[in-house]
């Protein structure tokens, strides 16, 4: 029985994800390997050789896969699936594209944001924003899942590398391009500051921060704490972020040691994105807010007031 | 151009689910249900596509019981043209929606079929991709913005990072994100017109699809529950608690 675990290939050789990925592989078996699909991959691919308990890398360059597209990517994937049962992505936006696709080519279900594994076959995973948790036992031959990086911990780096294998298909006629798509452009967001998902503190803002600009009076305080800055649904859409700082069902999961709630109610689709966090703070002129029923440490009162204060203490 | 939209019958947002106390299942007895989210951003794009003149008809669709069809009606009275039930009362998965999707793809041809990107029951995020890979059309998934251009579409989609861009072949398969657009309500009118409007019942057994269970649900349970702590009276309070006790800063 064999694992697959998909990487995700980032010129800035992040392997977070990959390495959670594979530490949950390693809750169904011992013989995963690592999947790299790319162009121009070798040092990522030398960085993934490193992680302990796995037994190769398997590379597939190609000018045409360097470009994200699920439609492509899934082609390389599916080429593969013969010698694996299962196949694991990790739930970012990325793995969630391609991961659903790949199902649905193997004609079998797909287990979404797993985050506990018991068996080859038993998963556990929220549903409902987080307000249920389901036990499953997966009927398909081939099982296909994501798995949420804040229920993993990362596996270990190693000295010893595994194998590198690449795989060249130039000499058949297998074409990575299925036609069906384009990739145009990426507008990414810039920042010095940690992002979302790796940040051990991050301090959130709402509706209540009344507008983009207010922001800064959260960055101070993010300066003096390296913290990662978030926002609530309301707060992106009313253009206060970009879409990409949106914590919550439909936004990111995070679980830093420290989760700042700056003017932000509490409604259960927020909840959902942060709960897991280790400490949590809420600061909130509304003592009723539901949000204080999940904080740790509550400060009631005017956000104006308190976070130029916070700024000073620290 | 025809365009497709997938609708689900699911509990209304605001209900806070609770689980069966023989842990079997979540307990939907009397629990107010409602068009997903998702799925009415969905409608509302292709309705707006129709308005713009891009679109000639709207056909929504939705699986399951009799009781879908209110979320069908709903559809309809925010402006889509017809409706198709295709009955049953099992539960499905996101591959069986995705079968059964495909086979209606295969009868209507739609040039565009969009779906809101998850449900917020299961909260899958599977069912556009999925039925892309079976139809093997193109997908766009975490729409934020749609723009019909000749025989492409444009696709601005959410993504960890930021915003990316895609161009997408026709026929394509999108997936709806909360900002590509914010529903209507539908007025008193359009709902009177709604009830008029005609909606076809399939059984999903004559569908020829495989609808055997891809898993089983073992048990369902409450996530472990926080308890809320204190409120403090004061910064310095604050920050001596994250420093000396949470020693998390
Ligand atoms: C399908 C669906 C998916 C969703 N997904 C998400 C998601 O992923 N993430 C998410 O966050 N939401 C999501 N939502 C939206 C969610 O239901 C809430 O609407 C949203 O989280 C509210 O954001 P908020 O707390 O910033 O705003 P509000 O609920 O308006 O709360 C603002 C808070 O700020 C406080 N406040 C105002 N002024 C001040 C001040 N001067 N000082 C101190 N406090 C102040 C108020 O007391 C209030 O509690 C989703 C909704 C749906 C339907």
């Amino acid at each position: 029985m064999s694992i697959l675990v998909i990487a995700e290939y980032n010129a800035e050789m992040d392997l977070t994800s990959l390495r959670k990925s594979v530490k949950a592989a390693q809750l169904i078996g011992s013989n995963i390997d690592i999947l790299l699909a790319g162009n121009d991959t070798s040092a990522f691919a030398t960085a993934a050789s490193h992680i302990s308990g796995i037994h190769q890398v398997v590379v597939v360059e190609d000018s045409i896969l360097s470009q994200p597209l699920a439609e492509n990517h899934t082609l390389v994937i599916a080429k593969f699936s013969a010698d694996y049962e299962h196949f694991i992505f990790a739930a970012t936006s990325w793995g969630k594209n391609v991961a659903p696709r790949v199902a649905g080519t193997l004609n079998v279900a797909q287990f979404s944001d797993v985050i506990d594994i018991e068996s080859a076959d038993v998963f556990v995973r929220p549903i409902y924003a987080g307000n249920v948790i389901a036990k499953v036992k997966a009927c398909c031959a081939k099982k296909v899942l994501t798995i949420r990086g804040t229920a993993f911990s990362e596996a270990e780096l190693g000295d010893s590398a595994a194998e590198i294998k690449k795989v060249s298909l130039s000499d058949t006629n297998y074409s990575f391009d299925a036609g069906l798509s384009h990739f145009i452009s990426e507008e990414l967001s810039k920042s010095e500051r940690p992002s979302i998902t790796a940040a051990s503190i991050i301090i959130s803002g709402g509706r209540g921060m009344q507008n983009g600009a207010n922001f800064s009076i959260l960055e101070r305080v993010a300066d003096k704490l390296g913290a990662a800055i978030g926002a609530s649904r309301a707060a992106v859409d009313a253009g206060f972020v970009s879409n990409d700082m949106q914590i919550g069902q439909t936004g990111k999961v995070v679980a830093p040691n420290l989760y700042i709630a700056v003017g932000i109610s509490g409604a259960i689709q927020h909840l959902a994105g942060m709960k897991d966090s280790k400490i949590i703070v809420a600061i909130n002129k509304d003592e009723e807010a539901p949000i204080f029923q999940i904080a740790d440490y509550g400060l009631v009162g005017d956000l104006f007031d308190i976070m130029p204060e916070l700024e000073a203490a620290l | 151009m025809k365009i497709l939209v997938p609708v689900k019958r699911v509990v209304d947002y605001n209900v806070k689910v609770r689980v069966k106390t023989d842990q079997s299942d979540v307990d939907l007895n009397n629990v107010k249900m409602a068009l997903n989210p998702f799925c009415e951003i969905a409608v509302e794009e292709a309705v707006r596509l129709k308005e713009a003149g891009i679109a000639t008809e709207v056909i929504v669709v939705s699986i399951g019981s009799i009781l879908v069809q209110e979320q069908i009606r709903t559809a309809l009275a925010l402006g889509a043209d017809r409706g198709i039930h295709i009955n049953t009362e099992q539960k499905l998965d996101s591959i069986h929606v995705a079968r059964l999707l495909s086979k209606i793809i295969e009868a209507e041809q739609p040039t565009l079929t969009i779906l809101g990107k998850q449900s917020i029951d299961a909260d899958n995020n599977q069912t556009a991709q999925m039925l892309a890979a079976i139809t093997h059309y193109s997908q766009g998934t975490f729409a934020s913005k749609v723009t019909i251009e000749a025989d492409k579409v444009l696709v601005i989609r959410e993504i960890d990072a930021g915003l990316q861009t895609i161009a997408l072949t026709l026929p394509a398969i999108i997936s709806a994100d909360l900002r590509l657009n914010e529903p209507r309500y539908a007025s008193l009118p359009n709902i009177m017109k709604a009830k008029r409007k005609s909606i076809e019942m399939l059984e999903a057994s004559s569908l020829d699809v495989d609808l055997a269970p891809t898993f089983e649900l073992l048990s369902v349970s409450a996530p472990v529950q926080r308890k809320g702590g204190v409120k403090l009276s004061s910064v310095a309070e604050l920050v001596d608690k994250l420093k000396n006790e949470a020693k998390v800063i």
